[in-house]
């Protein structure tokens, strides 16, 4: 699997440059990844990856953009305002979790 | 006596009912199905009701005739399960008790479930053909259609037969030249995914093909609800794609009994082992077909390769014995592609669709991410089979688990 270094720690990716390993996140790593994609982290995107990441080991697989927001309770309109475009790619890559499963 | 509920009369419920009668002791077995009507419906013929080429009549046949003599067929609406008392109870009162329960009600358009999908244009200028009215509707809609901005649209993933909203597109494209329309119309294609398919090199030769026939692809497009005033559908970030005729797949959900029985996920998919099919909650419940919340695509072909796999289990299951088999996700589905013409898909969990020939290597006959004349052949060829042979659950020459026999690697594909 390979390593990158972020915040100069070596931390285990896929291709995508998604965490593979749920207990290499951290929340300082969440603030590196979102710049990555443009996203200046704040407290409402923290709620929203909180959720996800306290989800994540209950289900075993990353909650869908549909389960954020009914299980969640953050309205869609907001997922799309915080992570604008690909909410549900988005979210799970600052939550360093697995993209969900993008249906078949 | 033990009793075996089935609870959906479709295509998974009547493949595994007609399997387990003949292996189930007439004696210590007592099997029911529950469905709410009688009538079962060929749903891949629904593609082809818009263009005229099926009717109602070629689609439905009466669901007694599939069933085997010694299954009782109760017709039905399911209220609840109540797991505990280990009971089905239908809303009509009647109560049937299970010691194992198979859940195969499949998944069901849902076009309430967006704002404004049912409002004033709803069969007027919104049609959708996943029911066989609205197919139906649907046809009369284009027998009319003179022109204009059509817009094909999936609501949310995942739905059944995820490529008929692409095969819709490639067949009105054809629609539309043969009858000297396709100057007049601009054609949209619009999904929530990312590509034309959930699959990248499948999603790639798809896309392209679409862009062959001059289709526009709007991606990533979550609808938030359909305006009735100004007709167009408007997305959660205020993407508007206006439109004259929009033909949408809603939202499919699972059965709301499902929901009420603490048995699902957000979309009523009863949650289970993606192996075994066996509920992740009750050990006595199983769910086959589309009802399950399996992330392989739903669709017959799905149905009838889990349903080999599970007999099998069930059979081990009721023994006592733990179940050696497990599921792969298999899946294959002919692609429409329009002027004749249709590619074929096979794939499963792990292996996205990837060319060669199926089902026999080299040989074929059918070419497997390829245009041919065969595969659309093969498709219409596949009704007669379903009703005769599938559907009684009887065997099919295929093996059950996807083979990389006759396929080229993904490695292969990309590194020519």
């Amino acid at each position: 699997m390979p390593l990158a270094t972020i915040d100069s720690r070596e931390i285990h990716v896929d291709d995508e440059g998604f965490l593979t390993v749920y207990e290499e996140w951290t929340p300082g790593l969440a603030k590196i990844l979102a710049a990555n994609i443009g996203i200046e982290l704040t407290d409402e995107h923290l709620a929203v990856i909180t959720f996800l990441r306290d989800d994540y080991p209950e289900q075993g697989q990353t909650a869908t953009l549909r389960r954020v927001t009914n299980a969640g309770g953050f309205p869609t309109k907001q997922l799309f305002q915080l992570f604008p475009k690909k909410p549900a790619k988005k979210m799970a890559y600052v939550a360093g979790l697995p993209k969900p499963v993008g249906c078949v | 006596m033990n009793h075996l509920v089935v609870l959906g009369a479709g295509t998974a419920g009547t493949m595994v009912v007609n399997k387990l009668a003949r292996e189930l002791e007439l004696g210590q077995w007592d099997i029911t199905v529950v469905d709410q009507d009688l009538e079962h419906h060929y749903q891949p013929g629904y593609l082809f009701v818009p263009f005229g080429t099926y009717t109602r009549g070629d689609v439905v046949r009466p669901r007694r005739d599939y069933i085997p003599d010694r299954v009782h067929f109760v017709v039905g609406e399911v209220d609840v399960i109540d797991t505990e008392a280990r009971e089905v109870r239908l809303t009509a009162g009647r109560a049937l008790p299970y010691d194992q329960l198979v859940i195969a009600t499949g998944t069901t358009p849902r076009p309430d479930q967006t704002e404004g999908m049912l409002g004033k244009l709803w069969r007027d200028r919104v049609f959708d053909f996943y029911t066989l009215d609205g197919a139906v509707a649907l046809n009369e809609a284009l027998n009319r259609f003179d022109g204009g901005r059509l817009v094909v649209h999936v609501t949310e993933m995942p739905i059944k037969c995820p490529v008929a909203p692409l095969e819709f597109t490639f067949l009105v494209e054809s629609m539309l030249r043969e009858r000297g329309l396709r100057e007049r119309t601009e054609l949209v294609y619009v999904t929530p995914l990312d590509g034309a398919f959930t699959k990248p090199v499948a999603s790639k030769l798809l896309g392209d093909k679409l862009a062959e026939h001059g289709v526009i692809v709007e991606t990533d497009f979550m609808i938030e609800h359909v305006d009735n005033d100004d007709p167009a559908i408007v997305s959660y970030d205020e993407r508007r794609i206006p439109f004259d005729l929009l033909v949408t797949v809603p939202l499919n959900m699972g059965a709301d009994f499902v929901g009420r029985s603490g048995l699902g996920d957000e979309l009523n998919y009863v949650r289970v082992d993606q192996s075994t099919l066996q509920s992740v909650d009750h050990d006595n419940i199983f769910a086959i077909g589309d009802a399950s919340n399996i992330p392989a695509s739903k669709a017959g072909s799905v149905a009838h390769f889990a349903a080999e796999v599970f007999v099998d289990n069930f059979l081990d299951h009721i023994q006592g014995k733990p179940m050696r088999h497990a599921f792969d996700g298999h899946a294959n589905c002919f692609v429409e592609t329009g002027d004749g013409r249709g590619m074929l898909i096979d794939f499963n969990y792990d292996t996205q669709p990837l060319p060669g020939r199926y089902p026999i290597p080299g040989v074929g006959p059918f070419k497997l991410l390829e245009e041919s004349r065969l595969n659309h052949l093969g498709k219409l060829a596949f009704k007669p089979i379903y009703w005769n042979v599938l559907l009684r659950g009887r065997p099919v020459p295929l093996p059950t688990r996807m083979t990389m026999a006759g396929k080229i690697s993904e490695e292969d594909v990309l590194t020519p």
